[in-house]
């Protein structure tokens, strides 16, 4: 495995997905020898594990048992031990589309926090393109090389410990796309401008903060970048559920209001299959929107350097 | 390299795309073809060999020039009122009148100088605050200031164009969605990916773009051949359709069940919608009318249903002629014969890769309810791989959750849906903008693992367990909505 290549089966030190049940799994580096405990027992690497194909049910010693997934960047990103606040996968989505990134580009980001973009990044540019990225936080920027190392995508990335809004990028004329996610983004535009290819190409900034992006804006207009512009990506999970409400009563009887077709001529029913109309009650299956969610991540500038 | 794709100049038979302002418009580069783009004519010769992204002013008689970068000249006299206390709307602040600019414009005078005689003209422009002002500028720019840029296409631009264009040919998939799902669906070079889409073949076209040429995708389609109107816009170089293939969804269950034969499969995609419109014309016609639901469908809802129809029998009627013309003609006969075991070839391939069972993902994105393509096409997918369902609506998707939860063999099953907003960002006019899409579709994703037919019951059960915990349930069952 590797996080630009499917395989089948697990191997000696690849990096799996323990998957417990809904929104509840964690990686593990696959070893000989190695133990994992979960909350449904044990699993021994040696024998559950490594030869076995990737989507597979594996026992646990407690009889419980578990899904073990192929790693993806999407599933890193759910799992990834934080170093920093990271991006998730709704804005990284948004950021690759826009930025136009495919096979073969070269994409140039600062900083690498912990590498959650990164990982999304270094898949979609793969086999050909490659990501220079930049941490000013030393023990961030190693920490983000031996994950490289470990998930088989060193080839593809090189990271530099310096200060972005300083030293620039480390290379010119060179990057398709630039994308930065640090505290004062207007001060790396004018090393963005180099980074990226005579020729032109995108960047793209993400800021919490109105006024980060006030400024940005002002910094990319002042280095002649075009087509700015700022939005806002949010996302809505739906939980599936049957929900019964109840009747009133209204003093009718019970018949009669089954053989009014309560639940047939209201045009929201028809063909659902689970609005049966019980004693009382009508079923329905309904998406219902989490009771808290995520209001707002950051605001995501994108500009043309032509 | 394989991802080359078209070089950053502007070439003879390229596929380009036209910009002004927020508006696109793909386009083939040919010489002295004449192109109408938002009220304006021109001709695109005199853009070939410039950069991409290059932006042009349209002189008369329909020539590009490429736009110089002028310094704005209006700064001299910077004068502005601070309300609008004094400003009254009478009609008559500017004195230019409407054959006066028609005149000018008629003289083939530059948009620029149009605006600015007009700035000069208007009674009202020295009083108006300075953000009035800018705002003035910029209408009248934009209405007279003839220019179009011309940009390469790329999924975000297609994506973008056909949203704003032609959103009942992409079932309304907003771009922030198809985004979704090529990042959801973990769509990379050296996938094997299986795409069902009826959205012109733009979905297709961003699974290629991703997949850069390396790997193979097999596209499902329904009726007589797969539609790649928007793929085309993309301009691939040819490589990338090496490994593109196609497999029509009728066939699909007697793949699945062993008694898959290519003996009954005529060469041509017109043919094959031919023999299926004799043999179960009726079927074949309701597969093809949307299934709008609404109670009062959008005019825009019954416009498509009529071309559609149309188109249909406009292409039968065409084939008739081409089949009497073909009994006269042997030349015909034999190239049609050499068209169709090309065409058996290429199906015989992609019942091959689809019998492996082994696909790296599935995308879905079509005008049918998903629920029978999720429940057979999965089939052909491997354990431990992601699929994306889009859907115009939302219910749809609710039973599709719940038969995939009914059928096992999936986990992390996730229905979502995103909203886009988009900012005005200026000095002390920042704000959300004043519009935004009410509506995008609907994501199902999840990821496929090994299928436990044995006990399939029983896992259903601890599933259902897993992933909804039955207190949670009871809570929201008590709710009273």
């Amino acid at each position: 495995m590797s996080f630009v290549e499917y395989g089948d089966t697990i191997k000696d030190g690849d990096t799996a997905i323990v998957f417990l049940g809904h929104e509840s799994m964690f990686p593990v580096k696959v070893q000989h020898g190695t133990v994992t405990q979960t909350k449904y027992g044990v699993i021994r690497h040696s024998t559950d594990l490594i030869g076995k194909k990737y989507g597979s049910k594996v026992t646990c010693s407690k009889g419980g048992w578990v899904f073990i997934l192929h790693p993806t960047p999407e599933l890193w990103t759910m799992n990834l031990p934080h170093r920093t606040q990271i991006l998730y996968s709704t804005d990284i989505s948004i950021i690759t589309m826009m930025l136009e990134l495919k096979p073969g580009s070269i994409v140039c980001e600062s900083g690498t926090g912990s590498g959650s973009l990164s990982h999304a990044l270094i898949r979609t540019v793969a086999p050909t393109g490659h990501l220079y990225t930049v941490e000013f936080h030393q023990q961030r920027a190693e920490k983000a090389r031996e994950e490289f190392r470990e998930h088989g995508v060193e080839h593809l990335v090189t990271v530099t410990n310096q200060d972005v809004c300083k030293s620039g990028f480390g290379v010119s004329n060179i990057a398709d796309a630039v994308f930065l996610d640090i505290p004062s983004p207007w001060e790396a535009i004018g090393h963005a401008k180099s980074a990226l290819k005579a020729e032109g190409g995108r960047i793209c900034s993400f800021s919490p903060c109105i006024e980060q992006v006030q400024r940005t804006c002002l910094a990319l207009e002042e280095y002649g970048f075009t087509e700015i512009n700022t939005l806002e990506i949010l996302l809505r999970v739906y939980n599936v559920r049957t929900i019964s409400l109840q009747i009133p009563d209204l003093g009718k009887a019970a018949e009669d209001i089954s053989s009014t077709g309560f639940d047939s001529s209201s045009p929201s029913h028809q063909g659902s299959p689970c609005a049966n109309l019980q004693q009382g009650t009508v079923q329905f299956k309904s998406g219902v929107p989490l009771r808290e969610v995520v209001g707002h991540t950051g605001y995501l500038t994108f500009a043309t350097k032509s | 390299a394989m991802e080359g794709g078209p070089s950053a100049r502007i070439r003879e038979g390229d596929c380009a795309v036209l910009k002004r302002d927020e508006v696109f418009k793909a386009v083939s580069v040919l010489r002295r073809r004449k192109i109408i783009f938002e009220k304006q004519w021109f001709y695109l010769d005199n853009a070939i060999g410039h950069i991409y992204g290059t932006t042009f002013e349209v002189t008369s008689g329909g020539n590009l020039q490429p736009k110089q970068e002028v310094e704005e000249t209006t700064t001299e006299t910077k004068e502005a009122g601070t309300d609008n206390r004094n400003i009254v709307d009478d009609g008559k602040s500017q004195k230019l009148t409407h054959d006066d600019i028609k005149a000018l414009k008629d003289k083939g005078i530059k948009g620029q100088e149009i605006v600015q005689q007009l700035i000069e003209n208007s009674t009202t422009f020295r009083d108006k605050t300075e953000f009035a002002q800018d705002k003035y500028i910029k209408k009248k720019k934009k209405k007279y200031e003839a220019v179009i840029t011309i940009v390469k296409p790329s999924t975000r631009i297609l994506s973008t164009m056909y949203y704003a264009r032609e959103p009942g040919k992409i079932n309304h998939l907003r771009y922030d969605t198809l985004a979704q799902m090529l990042t959801l669906g973990n769509i990379h070079a050296g996938n094997k990916m299986i795409v069902m889409e009826t959205c012109a073949g733009l979905v297709l076209g961003a699974v290629m773009e991703r997949m850069g040429g390396y790997g193979s995708i097999i596209q499902m389609y329904p009726g007589g051949g797969p539609v790649r109107a928007a793929t085309s816009c993309f301009g691939f170089p040819k490589p990338f359709f090496d490994n593109l293939h196609e497999f029509p969804l009728s066939k699909v269950q007697s793949l699945l069940s062993g008694t898959f034969t290519t003996e009954t499969l005529p060469a041509d995609p017109e043919d094959n919608a031919l023999v299926e419109e004799e043999s179960n014309g009726l079927s074949e016609e309701k597969q093809t009318s949307p299934q709008e639901t609404e109670e009062e469908p959008t005019t825009e809802a019954a416009m498509e249903i009529n071309t559609t129809e149309e188109q249909d029998t406009m292409d039968i009627n065409a084939e008739d002629v081409e089949f009497k013309d073909k009994k006269e003609n042997k030349e015909n006969v034999r190239e049609k014969q050499m068209k169709q075991w090309e065409r058996r070839r290429k199906l015989i391939e992609a019942a091959a890769l689809l019998r492996e069972k082994n696909a790296d993902g599935l995308i879905v994105a079509s005008k049918f309810h998903p629920t029978p393509l999720l429940l057979s096409l999965l089939e052909f997918v491997a354990p431990s791989r992601p699929f994306v369902v889009y859907c115009q609506y939302k219910e749809p998707l609710l039973e599709c959750y719940t038969k995939l939860r009914e059928r096992g063999g999936v986990v992390n099953l996730k229905l979502s849906e995103t909203w886009l907003r988009n900012y005005q960002v200026l000095p002390d006019r920042s704000h959300p903008k004043l519009t935004m899409s009410g509506g995008g579709g609907y994501l199902l994703s999840g990821i496929t693992v090994v299928l436990d037919k044995s006990k399939s019951d029983s896992s259903n059960s601890e599933a259902q367990k897993m992933e909804e915990p039955s207190s949670k349930r009871c809570k929201l069952q008590d709710l009273p909505c």
